[in-house]
């Protein structure tokens, strides 16, 4: 909300005070301000000012009121004219091309003259032809033979508004001479209200706010202007009722008249009020709506009160105003003449002769306020915050009225509303207000009453303050307190809704009481509480631990987007597979087609990590731990975790001399994977597997205990097609909680020998198909304790061993743990092994 | 037999001197002192000597054989020392050229930060707290004191899921904050002893979601760290003291806090925790927009019906909550200005944490 200083200086003394000094308490207190606008006051006098600043100062020897006495024209241009101006002074003639001064233009010496805002030669304005803020500093020129060196200015010369089709037309008392920046020089606050703060969505909110903050004293309105009550036979109570269907959609509706106005602009300071606080003036009678609702909170609606006389079926029948919900597909034609179709939702203003206003939101056409109105009807009612919300929603009517009623506006500010934006009209228009006001209230909200002693305060706040403190600090914002029995008694003032009952309640003024008192000043202390009991995440340690292996490995971890689109996830099978329907945990409001549902793949995730990274790098080894997602009819989805890794490009990194270029394979993924397996202690087996997104002859299952953890292997060519990758991708995906479940809480460690060890190697040549893993499994058994180690070193294929035959040569270390082994004590155990090879896989040494 | 000891020396030494490099020094070894060598083979001929002969003879013998293997301790030093020298002197590596690349793999900076900020928060003493990511409208939402239709929920633009679900309580949404979590850790263990349940004090990582298009300074993702403490004594006070000194572990000893009032539904009182700006030390620069001051976390005193929501009677128990968006902090320590770069993966951005 944008508050303009001078406007918060009609309820509370602000003056000596600088515009970041206000802005500070406010902030502090809950009240952020995220912008100073200054138009005419000094800019802040320290550098360390703390909030964004902006705005141009006017100065006071070179910026003035000043009053034209005529208007002549131009003698070489038609569009242009030349103004007898004092400026308090000194007679000047001042060249303006201004449209509002043209219907005065050859009158001659005006009856009344004209105030506006001189700027004389020197002094430093916005350009108001330049789009945007361009400062500019008035020189003496020529303009088609006539000496210029001074303006009368527009608002957006001055930094008040954009507002440029003119120059100001000031109020008639303003003071020729006085220094503009005195007479109206301002800066404008834009405040974030909290939707615990919409009580102070208004300028006399965060007057009280601030005066409460400063201890000054609130200076409220006044609202005895008018003859409020009236019992006479013809008063307005016989001319107007008021019927309420849902007083909890309509606690409570008001209605006001004021009597031959004149329909006319506002006087310049309520327009320079509204523009600064970013509405738009428009008549006076809309005007004092629009003020009243910025000034104490009310937002108010006017009729045309003949109008709706006009629209009673029964000359001499009252007007009868009555609030319902709409009948589902009702139509009323807003003031912005778009014909609404209505929702049961919706709550109507109506009169007898049908539907007159959208109740809280906006008014119905037919009825408003036009030039031609004489006669006012004002509303001033209280809504249902939610249902107001809803409808304003619905048919998409932000406003500034709406605003406020969708967070709350307490019923009983309706009537102060009602009574000072009556006191306005009458003002600006010169309307006599009829006595009298009807007011129908059938439910007033309940008004909570708080107990709250001092330990609660220390309980709280942690700091002791003395109920008689508490009790002044709240009556500053207009709690009533009663101190009883070392009980302080509080009841919110009649202008909150935001103060609970019981034990809420209690926190609720809790806050007040440390707002008020200064979170500052509330001592910093460490928790006297025991520390609870220590759970650890067993789940999260062991993720962490996998992290750091993957990253130790070699892998760079990465973080996507849980968002895709299933074609995006498709892409993980051949072209043209069949798609199963595959359910997906979908989004109602997904923020673009590519991002419509969650992840069911991990490893599409990443693959698309090293498609866009594929160029940028010789090689790529990238690897994720996070949730997939698979619904679960009528319940929160699943969200399993998985580890997924993609590694491409080459096996080394070619250097200043060495220049090669193997690519990596299946083999070094399986690698990082073994690394991986043995370094969380899983005694895993590597089977043959398929699965749709990778090679048939190139991809194996990792399984512990006969269950898979999770699938490797090479991308199927037609899978690595869909992508566009420079090298083949070698890619897993792990079931992490199946990983991580199977880690041994602990594991032994073997001893190690003193004694020397017996080498030597075997090759036996077997048939192609023979997986290597049987032969390793074999030797090992069959070496028993005695064999330390069995490293394959060596895969040939040749001519002479055979087609569909393969030797596989090992390395053998024997080492006993109880004595240096022997030649013979090794060949016993060679021989075996070799016998055993030859019986049962059919193999043959090779010699 | 000792002119021929002395010859045998004299030819040794003489031979020796001519040596230079280490394979000469070695045949002249075995020529010289090997088993089958002049001197070797003047002891193995003693047998043959008369026994006056004899020890006079061994005694000149093994004379020799002392000075040819001083000779040639001395001369193999001096070779080695001249190989030192030669290399010393002569091999000169270009070190400004490249070494040969050695890969390592890195963590994310989200993890790493994420785990800074953990790491601080155990020791503490909060412990990690991990929760889903899709949840309930009453877990999300209603349960932290955000009813439907509460203006509260335009402080958050929602995803949500496309569900069947009438019933308001049911609709499924991305988590907007882990402050669901809170929930489901206070109803976990309040279970455990429900008449007596037990203080806590965790920390609630993870990702969370809004519903904002993705710019350069806003993401659809985020991680979100937030503690909550409940006990049967705890302050505003303490709220500040712990929250404080969280800042001076997290950005320096020297680092200076302010708490302004502020708002959450499921805090009251509330606060916004400011640290003094760490780039320009509080006088104003264009990472603090000119304000000297970074926001850095929202807090508050558990609102009493999330206590009671979650199991604690609001009348014996407090505590205080508070929430940080870690990538915020990683962004203004490395200066990152485009907050797509976190989950963008570029390898180019990864590649320097």
């Amino acid at each position: 909300m944008k508050l303009p200083l001078s406007w918060l200086q009609d309820f509370v003394h602000l003056s000596d005070l600088e515009a970041v000094d206000i802005a500070r308490l406010l902030t502090m207190a809950g009240m952020e301000v995220e912008d100073i606008q200054i138009a005419g006051l000094p800019m802040p006098s320290r550098d360390d000012h703390g909030f964004k600043v902006s705005g141009i100062t006017w100065d006071k020897e070179k910026i003035v009121v000043a009053e034209i006495s005529a208007v002549n024209p131009h003698p070489n241009a038609d569009r242009l004219t030349l103004c007898e101006l004092f400026d308090g002074q000194v007679n000047h003639t001042v060249l303006t091309g201004a449209p509002n001064l043209f219907p005065f233009k050859g009158l001659g010496k005006l009856e009344k003259p004209i105030k506006v805002a001189y700027a004389k030669e020197g002094a430093q304005i916005y350009d108001g032809h330049a789009d945007g803020l361009v400062l500019t500093t008035l020189k003496r020129a020529k303009i088609r033979g006539v000496e210029s060196y001074s303006m009368v200015c527009s608002e957006k010369e001055l930094g008040i508004s954009e507002e440029h089709e003119g120059v100001i037309f000031l109020d008639e008392d303003a003071p020729t001479g006085m220094p503009l920046a005195d007479y109206m020089g301002d800066a404008v606050l834009e405040v974030k209200i909290n939707p615990n703060m919409a009580r102070n969505a208004n300028v006399l909110g965060i007057a009280r706010e601030l005066a409460a903050l400063t201890g000054r004293e609130l200076r409220k309105p006044t609202m005895d202007d008018g003859q409020w009550t009236d019992d006479t036979v013809n008063g307005l109570s016989s001319l107007v009722k008021i019927e309420i269907a849902n007083p909890e959609l309509n606690p409570r509706f008001t209605l006001g008249l004021i009597r031959d106005v004149e329909i006319k602009p506002s006087p310049y300071w309520v327009q320079r009020r509204l523009r600064a606080a970013g509405m738009r003036p428009i008549s006076n009678i809309v005007d004092a709506t629009n003020y009243t609702m910025l000034e104490i909170g009310e937002p108010l609606h006017a009729f045309d009160y003949d109008v709706l006389v006009g629209r009673v079926a029964n000359p001499s029948g009252s007007v009868v105003i009555s609030t319902r919900t709409a009948q589902p597909g009702e139509k009323l034609t807003t003031l912005d003449n778009v014909e609404r179709t209505l929702t049961e939702s919706n709550v109507l203003v109506c009169d007898s002769a049908g539907p007159i206003s959208l109740a809280g939101v906006m008014g119905g056409a037919e009825t408003e306020v036009s030039d031609k109105t004489v006669n006012i009807l004002l509303e001033a009612a209280a809504w249902n915050f939610i249902n107001i919300r809803r409808t304003a929603n619905q048919h998409n009517l932000p406003s500034e009225a709406s605003f406020r009623f969708s967070r709350g506006v307490h019923p009983d500010v309706a009537l102060d509303g009602l009574k000072r934006c009556l006191y306005w009209m009458s003002q600006w228009s010169g309307g006599k207000i009829a006595p009298g006001i009807v007011d129908n209230y059938p439910l007033p909200p309940k008004t909570p009453v708080v107990e709250i002693t001092a330990k609660d305060i220390k309980r709280a706040l942690g700091v002791e303050i003395p109920l008689e403190k508490a009790q002044e600090l709240l009556e500053r914002l207009e709690f009533a307190c009663q101190i009883t029995n070392h009980q302080l008694q509080v009841t919110p003032p009649p202008f909150r809704m935001d103060i609970g009952e019981g034990i809420i309640g209690k926190a609720d003024v809790m806050e007040e009481i440390a707002r008020l008192y200064g979170y500052d000043n509330i001592p910093e202390t460490l928790m006297a509480d025991p520390l609870p009991p220590q759970r650890g995440n067993p789940g999260l340690e062991a993720e962490n631990r996998l992290r750091d292996l993957l990253a130790a490995l070699g892998l760079q971890e990465i973080i996507t987007h849980r968002m895709t689109a299933p074609e995006i996830e498709n892409r993980l099978l051949p072209p043209n597979s069949e798609v199963s329907n595959i359910e997906y945990v979908k989004l109602a409001n997904a923020i673009a087609p590519e991002k419509r549902v969650l992840r069911r793949s991990l490893l599409s995730s990443v693959l698309n990590v090293v498609e866009r990274n594929a160029r940028l790098r010789e090689s790529l080894a990238m690897f994720e731990i996070g949730s997939v997602y698979i619904p679960n009819p009528g319940q929160l989805p699943d969200e399993p975790r998985r580890l997924s890794i993609a590694i491409t490009g080459r096996r080394y990194e070619s250097a200043w001399d060495t220049k090669v270029g193997v690519k990596v394979d299946f083999y070094d993924l399986k690698g990082i994977l073994e690394a991986l397996m043995d370094a969380l202690h899983l005694d895993v087996t590597y089977t043959p597997a398929e699965h749709p997104s990778f090679h048939p002859g190139k991809c194996a299952a990792v399984v512990l205990n006969g269950s898979s953890l999770g699938v490797f292997g090479e991308l199927h060519p037609l899978v690595q097609e869909n992508y566009d990758f420079v090298s083949p991708v070698l890619a897993a995906e792990f079931d992490l909680e199946a990983v991580l479940a199977a880690v041994p809480p602990g594991y032994p460690i073997r001893p190690v020998s003193e004694f020397p060890p017996v080498l030597e190697d075997i090759a036996v040549i077997v048939d192609e198909v023979l997986p290597a893993d049987r032969v390793e499994a074999l030797i090992k058994q069959t070496g028993g304790k005695m064999l330390e180690s069995v490293h394959l070193f060596d895969v040939f294929r040749s001519e002479q061993i055979g087609a569909g035959k393969k030797s596989l040569a090992y390395a053998l270390t024997y080492r006993s743990y109880e004595g240096t082994l022997t030649d013979k004590d090794a060949a016993g155990i060679r021989s075996r092994i070799i016998k055993r090879l030859e019986n049962e896989l059919g193999a043959k040494l090779r010699s | 037999m000792l002119e021929k000891l002395a010859q045998i020396e004299k030819e040794a030494l003489e031979s020796l001197a001519a040596v230079e490099d280490e394979a000469a020094l070695e045949s002249w070894r075995v020529a010289n002192i090997g088993r089958s060598s002049p001197v070797m083979n003047v002891f193995s001929q003693m047998g043959g000597l008369s026994k006056e002969e004899r020890p006079l003879v061994g005694q000149r013998a093994n004379q020799v054989k002392v000075a040819i293997e001083a000779a040639f301790a001395e001369k193999a030093a001096a070779i080695k020392d001249a190989a030192l020298q030669k290399s010393l002197t002569g091999e000169k590596l270009d070190v400004t050229l490249p070494g040969r690349a050695f890969h390592h793999g890195r963590l994310h900076p989200a993890t790493q930060n994420l785990r800074r900020v953990l790491a601080i928060l155990a020791e503490m003493g909060f412990q990690v707290y991990t929760s889903r990511d899709v949840e309930s409208d009453e877990y999300n939402f209603q349960l932290l004191n955000i009813p439907p239709h509460h203006p509260a929920r335009e402080m958050q633009d929602t995803f949500y899921i496309d569900t069947s679900a009438t019933d308001e309580a049911e609709k499924q949404v991305l988590r907007t904050h882990t402050s669901p979590g809170q929930i489901r850790a206070m109803r976990q263990f309040s279970a455990e002893n429900p008449d007596n349940p037990p203080p806590i004090r965790i920390a609630l990582p993870g990702m969370c979601y809004r519903f904002e298009q993705i710019t350069a300074r806003s993401e659809v993702q985020f991680y979100q760290v937030e503690g909550l403490v409940v006990g049967e004594n705890i302050t505003l006070g303490d709220l500040k003291g712990t929250l404080s000194e969280f800042a001076r572990r997290m950005f320096g000893r020297q680092a200076k806090t302010r708490f302004r009032a502020d708002h959450f539904p499921f805090t009251e009182p509330s606060a916004e925790m400011d640290v003094e700006c760490f780039v320009c030390g509080g006088s104003g620069c264009p990472v603090c927009k000119k304000s000297g001051w970074l926001e850095i976390l929202g807090c508050g005193m558990v609102h009493p019906t999330v206590l009671q929501n979650g199991g604690y009677d609001p009348a014996r128990y407090s505590g205080f909550a508070f929430g940080m968006g870690p990538e915020r902090q990683l962004m203004l320590r490395h200066k990152i200005n485009d907050i797509r770069y976190i989950w963008g993966n570029d390898i180019r951005f990864l590649e320097q944490f």
